[in-house]
């Protein structure tokens, strides 16, 4: 298990370099500078121009410019906004509470409905059951996400007047930030109905990020209980005289859940860009927005600091994913 | 940002406690589109920005008149002009008061030092404040403040006197910009003296009608009255920008209550607006101009007869139609109807393909030519839609037998490319920053901005231009005004652009909302509004 786990981690380094050189040469790929997008129709003087560049320090050759950003990535410094001139990591860590907490929920949706919907669709395979969970979510999977948030938005908030429009929290609540995450600060701040407010404004948001994830999970469920079901050991369980809902949930979910655990971890970055259109129209305020309007702006650094952060969780998600498999299924751990 | 953030959220306990518990708070929602960049108004060129920071927090020596362009007494009560028009003197209001916070009590009322502080921090590179933060004093580069003002001498705790390097009259209009925002030098000398210079921009301090009582990112920010605010107190009580970036989303949250006011609709939801009872929405003219410039550098639009023949094949009100949607009405001159000096009696030139056709021979194209056409990638306030404006435009001209190839790219590289005058027919336009006409023509058509390129005709008529700096050197209003009304007409005549549209904004409120003006600059200021139940 400890050498398992040495030999993965030794996969992660080279993966981090290519990263860090992809980002970069990726956002000075695309054409157009920050000084320039700044300026606008008004545009900058050669002399505005040169103090500016010297200020963000853009004067200096390319190469130069990779050398002393991942220099500074070593020591921890991700660089300053252009635009803000906040550091990267505090921006990022204000924001990434937001997205966590709506990833989460999102992934809790996907999960707790997927999964039950592909156990009972793999169990009355062929029944009318079984073709609606197959219909809805291929359509599921086919969603366009803004048009999605939008017509949920029309629907609940505005036609039903069920949950809010958009944004974290009622306006009227002034809770104070201590650690991010809404629902924790709105108890933290004993407001009366601040929590109810909090999780009233995830439920769309939840349900239109986790759609994708929550259709992916049900097929994959179904058909890999399927394969699980048709093996002998199932018909051995049964011949024991095991009750049906034992071994479906026993000995059929735990092997048939292998595929649906890896399938989790590639979600995570399904729920992360997914995030991008998610907040945009929910306004909720975590870092897919930020990066989107990082790459308009040519903010180098927070496109560069921003996504090399993504990269690292993806990358970690998928270690303990891959670690997860040995707890699952020994063979895993023992094989190799 | 971790400091300033905790001391926001500090000094959001010491607002609240300063307002107290009562719980009738009215409370004005406003449906913004982004984050702003800062709250210095000093480093930055948005208007989402100065929303943020200048509109809520902030006073200048004189302002624009809510609503209007022009110049009305701000933290100055009256201002004379020397004779010369190189010396203004402005006669400071007394008993201003600061925002009172938790983290900074000023111990007096603004002053001359403040006014010190505030520009000089901009405009000499020496002031101990001019390198905090490590920005760019953009507007203040932009409008050449640097080389307008020569120095701000203090007669008095209440005078204080610009001496300008030659007679400017934009400079007046200039001072009731954004940048020229007010802030505290006591503020700034207590951060200096502990060594965190950098908090005066996060946590701004001003004499405005709103105080900043919590800003998070890309989700809320949130304002208390300035009890003490020198015009009075606000009607309102709390002012919360709820942060929106999706303008479908902003209108859902209108309709439903979440917020009172929202800008920048889409231009298809308007008509539903409309007819929604819940919703009143306003209008105005927009200052600024959607054009076409010829590259005048370059043949054959160095020549006159080509440039009047194209704009004669130019259909500008299928463009209005097809492209604004309603939201725009036919340019003819480069300055907009609302602004002072607008000449009305300019004759625009009219479609007419055949008289084109005739034209161009004349110029010694009886079979047309072959020409480029730029088209920017991105949506802009004076142009929805570049691209479908460039079809149509091809389409007219290909009819008096110009063949327009569409160009385009990203942005910044348009911008970058037509400064460079690399094309040869080119759209663009302009939004105005001070109300004078100086700031449009002067900056878009005159001789010195035909070298550095933001004149993207390239176009520099001698007479033109002396006319403009005649105007620019001139104080009195109404002989600049025969001045601007007269290059109006040679610009015409001359027809460097395609003059295509002037936009009219759209800004939905809710019914409950009175007192809101809207700005001919596109600015939100709540100020004066007050909701009714």
């Amino acid at each position: 298990m400890f050498q398992f786990f040495i030999r993965r981690l030794g996969m992660v380094i080279p993966t981090f370099i290519g990263v860090s050189l992809l980002t970069f040469s990726l956002i000075h790929l695309i054409p157009g500078d920050p000084v320039t997008v700044m300026g606008g129709e008004r545009g900058f003087s050669e002399e505005q121009r040169q103090e500016i560049e010297a200020l963000l320090g853009l004067d200096k050759p390319l190469w130069q410019q990779y050398i002393r950003y991942v220099g500074n990535v070593v020591q921890g410094d991700l660089g300053t906004s252009f635009i803000t001139r906040e550091p990267v990591m505090d921006e990022f860590l204000t924001l990434f509470p937001a997205t966590i907490e709506l990833s989460f929920f999102a992934a809790l949706f996907a999960f707790c409905v997927g999964l039950p919907l592909g156990i009972i669709a793999a169990v009355k395979r062929g029944s009318f059951f079984d073709h609606t969970v197959m219909t809805i979510s291929l359509a599921g999977y086919s969603m366009p996400i803004f048009w999605w948030g939008l017509l949920l938005i029309l629907f609940m908030s505005i036609q039903l007047d069920i949950t809010p429009v958009a944004g974290r929290l009622d306006v009227l609540y002034w809770v104070d930030e201590v650690t991010g995450f809404m629902i924790i600060d709105a108890w933290l701040s004993g407001e009366e109905g601040a929590v109810r407010s909090a999780l009233s404004h995830l439920f769309l948001p939840s349900i239109v990020l986790g759609t994708i994830p929550m259709a992916v999970i049900a097929r994959m469920t179904r058909s890999s209980m399927l394969e699980v079901l048709g093996e002998d050991y199932i018909r051995t369980a049964r011949a024991k005289g095991l009750s049906k809902f034992r071994v479906v949930m026993k000995h059929g979910l735990r092997n048939a859940l292998i595929p649906v655990v890896t399938v989790i971890g590639l979600q995570v970055g399904t729920l992360l860009s997914g995030a991008i259109l998610t907040e945009t129209i929910f306004a909720w305020p975590g870092i897919g927005k930020w990066l989107i309007e990082a790459i308009g702006r040519r903010d180098y650094p927070v496109v560069q600091g921003g996504l090399l952060i993504i990269a690292t969780i993806i990358i970690i998600v998928n270690l303990l994913v891959d670690l997860t498999y040995g707890i699952i299924n020994p063979r895993v751990r023992h094989s190799k | 940002m971790k400091i300033g953030l905790k001391l926001l959220a500090s000094a959001t306990m010491a607002a609240t406690l300063a307002t107290g518990a009562a719980a009738a708070n009215k409370t004005f929602v406003y449906c913004s589109e982004a984050s702003p960049e800062g709250f210095n108004p000093a480093f930055y060129t948005s208007g989402t920005s100065f929303d943020a920071s200048s509109r809520p927090m902030f006073n200048r020596l004189v302002e624009f008149e809510r609503g209007g362009t022009s110049i009305v007494p701000g933290l100055a009560e009256s201002w004379s002009v020397s004779p010369d028009g190189m010396t203004y003197t402005f006669n400071l209001r007394k008993n201003v008061k600061f925002h009172q916070r938790k983290d900074f009590r000023p111990s007096r009322d603004f002053n001359a030092d403040d006014v010190l502080f505030s520009i000089n921090r901009q405009l000499l590179d020496s002031h101990p404040y001019h390198n905090v933060s490590g920005q760019e004093y953009a507007y203040f580069g932009y409008m050449d403040m640097a080389n307008i003002i020569k120095s701000v001498e203090k007669v008095d705790d209440y005078t204080v006197k610009f001496h300008l390097n030659s007679a400017d009259a934009t400079f007046i209009a200039n001072m009731a910009m954004d940048f020229a925002s007010i802030f505290s030098a006591e503020q700034a000398d207590m951060y200096m003296k502990a060594g965190t210079p950098e908090q005066l921009d996060k946590i701004p301090v001003g004499t405005g009608p709103f105080v900043l009582a919590q800003y998070k990112k890309d989700s809320v920010i949130r304002y208390v009255a300035h009890t003490a605010y020198w015009e009075g107190k606000s009607k309102i009580d709390r002012l919360v920008f709820s942060i929106t970036p999706d303008a479908s989303v902003r209108y859902a949250k209108l309709k439903k209550g979440e917020c009172h006011h929202m800008p920048y609709p889409n231009p298809s939801d308007v008509a539903a607006m409309k007819s929604d009872s819940d919703i009143n929405i306003l209008q105005s003219n927009g200052l600024n101009v959607g054009y076409l410039a010829f590259n005048t550098q370059k043949a054959p639009f160095d020549n006159q007869l080509v440039r009047q023949a194209l704009n004669i094949a130019t259909d500008k009100e299928a463009i209005l139609d097809a492209v604004y949607q309603g939201a725009g009405e036919v340019a003819k001159n480069p300055i907009p109807p609302t602004m002072w000096s607008y000449n009305d009696d300019v004759v625009d030139y009219e479609y007419n393909p055949e008289m084109a056709k005739e034209l161009l021979a004349e110029a010694g194209f009886p079979n047309g030519f072959e020409t480029d056409l730029w088209a920017m990638p991105v949506q802009r306030p004076y142009n929805p839609n570049a691209k479908r404006m460039a079809e149509l435009i091809q389409e007219d001209w290909a009819k008096v037998g110009v063949k327009a190839n569409i160009v385009s790219y990203e942005w910044g590289e348009y911008l970058d490319r037509t400064q460079k005058g690399e094309h040869e027919t080119m759209m663009l336009g302009w939004t105005g920053d001070n109300g004078d006409p100086d700031n449009f023509m002067y900056v878009l058509l005159g001789c010195p901005a035909a070298e550095s390129g933001g004149n993207r005709a390239f176009w520099c008529d001698e007479e033109f231009n002396g006319l403009l700096e005649q105007a620019k050197t001139t104080a009195d209003v109404e002989t600049r005004t025969e001045l601007y009304k007269e290059a109006q007409v040679i610009f015409k005549d001359q027809a460097p652009w395609i003059t295509i549209a002037h936009s009219v904004v759209f800004e939905p409120v809710r019914k409950e909302v009175t007192g809101y003006k809207m700005s001919p600059f596109g600015q939100h200021d709540f100020y004066a509004v007050d909701i009714t139940e």
